[in-house]
């Protein structure tokens, strides 16, 4: 077991999980990447709603949607959702 | 005893009933339980209280065991107080939730009517039921009589809420000998319990939002409770649980002794309840009701000059193993009394045990195993002086003719 | 229930609301359920409490030492989520007398179709029974994703799971999908639901009217799963639209057993031309694919005509209760 792991002593008791996922990054797990064209998109948010990995953030104070690379598996749900098609799936590179 | 007892009622219950009482008294906030021979008097008593408002208890009646105890897993885990009841097919319908019980550091109290398993189908008393639970994580407690049944439920909600024990505790009362049999039991007033048992107390957590928090479901102060550990940390948690079940051994001793300063009621140190042992060459090793039998006949034989001794396991897990040794120190011959098998083993569960904590002890004596009243099979004391013949027959030449015994067995 | 009214969730309140489902859970890229929680944790209306039943959302959302949770949220057991509802709902009604609890909590109770339809159902008809106050939400993926896709009581027939391959004899499950949200009814419930998370709104609402009764409430949300139907991640909630659409999963809800349609259904109801043959849904679905060739033809008519059985009939209830 890696060093970093803790022993019995130090760690609560019954599994109480001590760290949030959002510590947890899953955006390494995608080949393709959301890449939005900001003249189709109308903000209706449907990307928001039905991303699964919370990776599309509304920013109400900006009137923005900004996407979170961190956590964004690269499932396409955006893109096949998006009612004025103003999101590709795109490899990094592209 | 330095202070005086108080003053307590004198009642004629069965164990159940001293169970259900203790119960009553216990301010419990959830109940959940199944009806199971020969458990179902408790239920139905405390339905009683609860239907004539004597208690404050939410009890709800699941539609099997299996929600029983994940009732009050869950409820316990919400910060309330809780019991339950089981016996036989019952409580192997738990088995599942008994270790997610342990696991979860739930301290859930639980009575056990001890009643044989299946099949043939059987409702009388045995031990195999619980017996089978013993690597469950659970702590182990057998009673002797329906006193010590009233006595141990108060001080079971003790023991398991320690913050250092943590655990989910049984309590076992041999079904019918003990759970219908109607006896004398001293009960304490309602303010001594309440004032003994005190209010729940709660270890404290890190969450994942960083704070030290007592160890509950809290909307104020969230937790995530009952996750998957993979290889990298299961192990970590078993072994916090053994942790638990060494800091039961002190804690045990202390409530026992706390108890008795109430009561003027202990049961030996809390662990094991030694009887005319000191002396003694002969020793027999039982648990549960079959010790107030087996009394009776160490005190017949040690009026004909038969220096016989008997030793009580009250508690069965965490497994006293010092105590074993150190009160079996002196004896020629033991015999073992298991009220369980264990198909396919050497002896019955019982046996085991005691075998294996004097293996590293001072004293190596002949031990023999006693597998008996297996379905509620009668055993008396004139049988039961036959065991220790055989042990005298064993002291005086060191030789063991039949290790493994079935008492009261037909060929 | 206090109340009928609609609930005006609007997508830009709903996306500023902070997620109570955290990223960085491990669910498959595309995942249905992982989308269906991040949802309905946002209908929660104040202190919530959620229990859950081993399966794959159980999972993901809780390797140790991290949780997905902003919740406190409790798993004990694959078959026990109604079970630990009812513990906590029981723990609360008792210390709340006691006065040791103060404000109201809401419990929801969150399960597969293994822990619904089959292992859990026990349990659940028994809580639902006892009048325990929560909602239990069945997120259906239709069948056993998180040990390796096996079949469920709620696969449909026809579906190819590893415990149902599509053989040279047997084309794939054989057997049709148990209609557990009857069952639940028949409970005579005072919210049933189904929902799907394609139309999010309608599910939302749904969520919150079962929050708001008090009692048990149950609340069916369809959750397709990429991994083991064999579709594409991107078409998840394509085919949470087109199972509505072509009326394999209605969307309709019954208060006190009044059931009426949900609006994507009641459309489908008051124009039929647009209800889509089942082919579509089917269609690109790898669990299904074996039933495109000629000699499992049958298979596929026979989920059409089951289909269309089970909409008339759904249909004939919604007039009935009216």
């Amino acid at each position: 077991m890696s060093s970093k792991e803790k022993g019995w002593k130090e760690i609560s008791i019954a599994g109480v999980c001590s760290k949030s996922s959002v510590g947890f990054m899953t955006g390494d797990w995608k080949t393709y990447m959301p890449v939005r064209d900001l003249e189709k998109c109308t903000t209706c948010l449907t990307c928001v709603m039905l991303c699964p990995e919370g990776a599309i953030k509304w920013r109400p104070e900006m009137g923005k949607i900004e996407f979170d690379f961190s956590f964004c598996k690269g499932c396409g749900i955006c893109a096949n959702e998006c009612p004025t098609k103003a999101i590709a799936m795109k490899l990094p590179e592209e | 005893m330095a202070k005086q007892p108080v003053k307590q009622e004198i009642m004629a219950l069965n164990g159940d009933e001293a169970v259900a009482y203790a119960v009553k008294q216990s301010d419990v906030d959830v109940v959940a339980a199944y009806p199971i021979t020969p458990q179902t008097i408790i239920v139905e008593k405390f339905s009683e209280y609860v239907a004539d408002g004597e208690v404050n208890t939410e009890f709800v009646c699941t539609e099997s065991e299996h929600s029983a105890i994940t009732a009050c897993l869950a409820a316990s885990a919400t910060g309330a107080r809780t019991f339950t009841a089981s016996a036989s097919a019952g409580l192997a319908l738990m088995h599942e939730i008994l270790t997610v019980t342990s696991g979860s550091r739930a301290p859930v109290v639980m009575a056990i009517a001890n009643r044989a398993l299946s099949s043939p189908l059987n409702i009388h008393g045995d031990q195999s039921d619980s017996m089978a639970e013993r690597d469950s994580g659970w702590i182990h407690i057998y009673v002797e009589n329906a006193q010590e049944a009233y006595d141990s439920i108060l001080q079971a909600f003790r023991i398991a809420e320690d913050v250092n024990v943590s655990l989910p505790i049984m309590v076992g009362l041999d079904g019918f000998t003990l759970s219908h049999t109607l006896e004398r039991v001293d009960t304490l007033p309602d303010e001594t319990v309440t004032q003994f048992i005190g209010e729940r107390k709660f270890p404290t957590v890190v969450t994942h939002e960083g704070k030290t928090v007592p160890f509950k479901l809290d909307p104020e102060n969230p937790m995530t409770m009952g996750p998957i550990a993979l290889q990298n940390y299961y192990f970590e948690f078993k072994r916090q649980q053994e942790e638990g079940m060494k800091n039961a051994l002190k804690k045990i001793q202390e409530v026992n002794a706390e108890y008795a300063e109430i009561s003027g009621r202990s049961y030996g140190n809390g662990l094991v309840e030694p009887y005319k042992l000191n002396d003694a060459e002969i020793a027999v090793v039982c648990v549960g009701s079959t010790s107030g039998t087996l009394k009776v006949v160490i005190d017949e034989l040690r009026q004909e000059g038969i220096k016989a001794g008997l030793l009580r396991l009250r508690t069965f897990r965490p497994l006293p193993v010092e105590e074993i040794r150190s009160a079996l120190k002196n004896a020629k011959a033991i015999a073992v009394m298991d009220k369980s098998m264990s198909f396919g083993g050497f002896g019955g569960a019982v046996y085991h045990e005691v075998r294996h904590a004097l293996y590293d002890g001072q004293n190596h004596p002949p031990i023999v195993d006693y597998i008996y009243g297996l379905g509620g099979r009668d055993s008396n004391p004139k049988a039961f002086r036959t065991i220790f013949e055989d042990l005298l027959r064993i002291a005086r030449s060191g030789r063991i003719e039949k290790q493994i015994n079935y008492f009261g067995l037909r060929e | 229930m206090t109340t009928t009214q609609e609930w005006k969730f609007t997508a830009k309140d709903i996306a500023a609301k902070p997620d109570l489902f955290l990223s960085g859970h491990r669910a498959c890229a595309g995942c249905g359920p992982a989308g269906v929680l991040r949802l309905i944790m946002k209908a929660t209306r104040g202190p919530t409490i959620v229990t859950e039943a081993t399966g794959c959302m159980e999972v993901v959302s809780s390797i140790y030492p991290y949780t997905s949770w902003a919740l406190p949220w409790l798993h004990t057991a694959f078959e026990t989520a109604a079970a630990n509802a009812a513990g906590i709902d029981a723990a609360l009604k008792a210390m709340r007398r006691k006065g040791k609890a103060k404000q109201h909590i809401d419990i929801i109770a969150l399960a597969g179709d293994g822990g619904t339809y089959d292992i859990g159902l026990q349990a659940l008809s028994g809580a639902v029974e006892r009048g325990h106050d929560f909602l239990f939400v069945l997120y259906d993926n239709e069948g056993y994703m998180n040990t390796g896709i096996q079949r469920s009581g709620g696969t449909p027939i026809g579906a190819a799971t590893t415990t149902t391959p599509a053989g040279k004899v047997i084309p794939g499950k054989i057997e049709k999908k148990k209609p557990i949200t009857e069952i639940m009814l028949a409970h005579e419930m005072e919210y049933v639901a189904t929902a799907t998370p394609y139309y999010w709104k309608d599910m939302l609402t749904k969520v919150r009217k079962g929050l708001e009764v008090e009692g048990p409430a149950f609340l069916h949300v369809f959750a397709p799963c990429p991994r083991g139907w064999r579709s594409e991640p991107a078409k998840t909630m394509e085919y949470a639209k087109l199972a509505v659409e072509s009326c394999v999963f209605p969307v309709w809800e019954a208060i006190n057993g009044k059931r009426q349609l949900s609006i994507p259904s009641k459309l489908i109801a008051l124009a039929p031309q647009k209800k889509k043959p089942v082919k579509d849904y089917l269609a690109g679905q790898g669990r299904f694919r074996h039933l495109f060739t000629p000699q499992n033809k049958h298979v596929l008519d026979e989920i059409q005509r089951l289909t269309d059985e089970r909409w008339q009939r759904l249909l004939q209830k919604c007039e009935s209760s009216v």
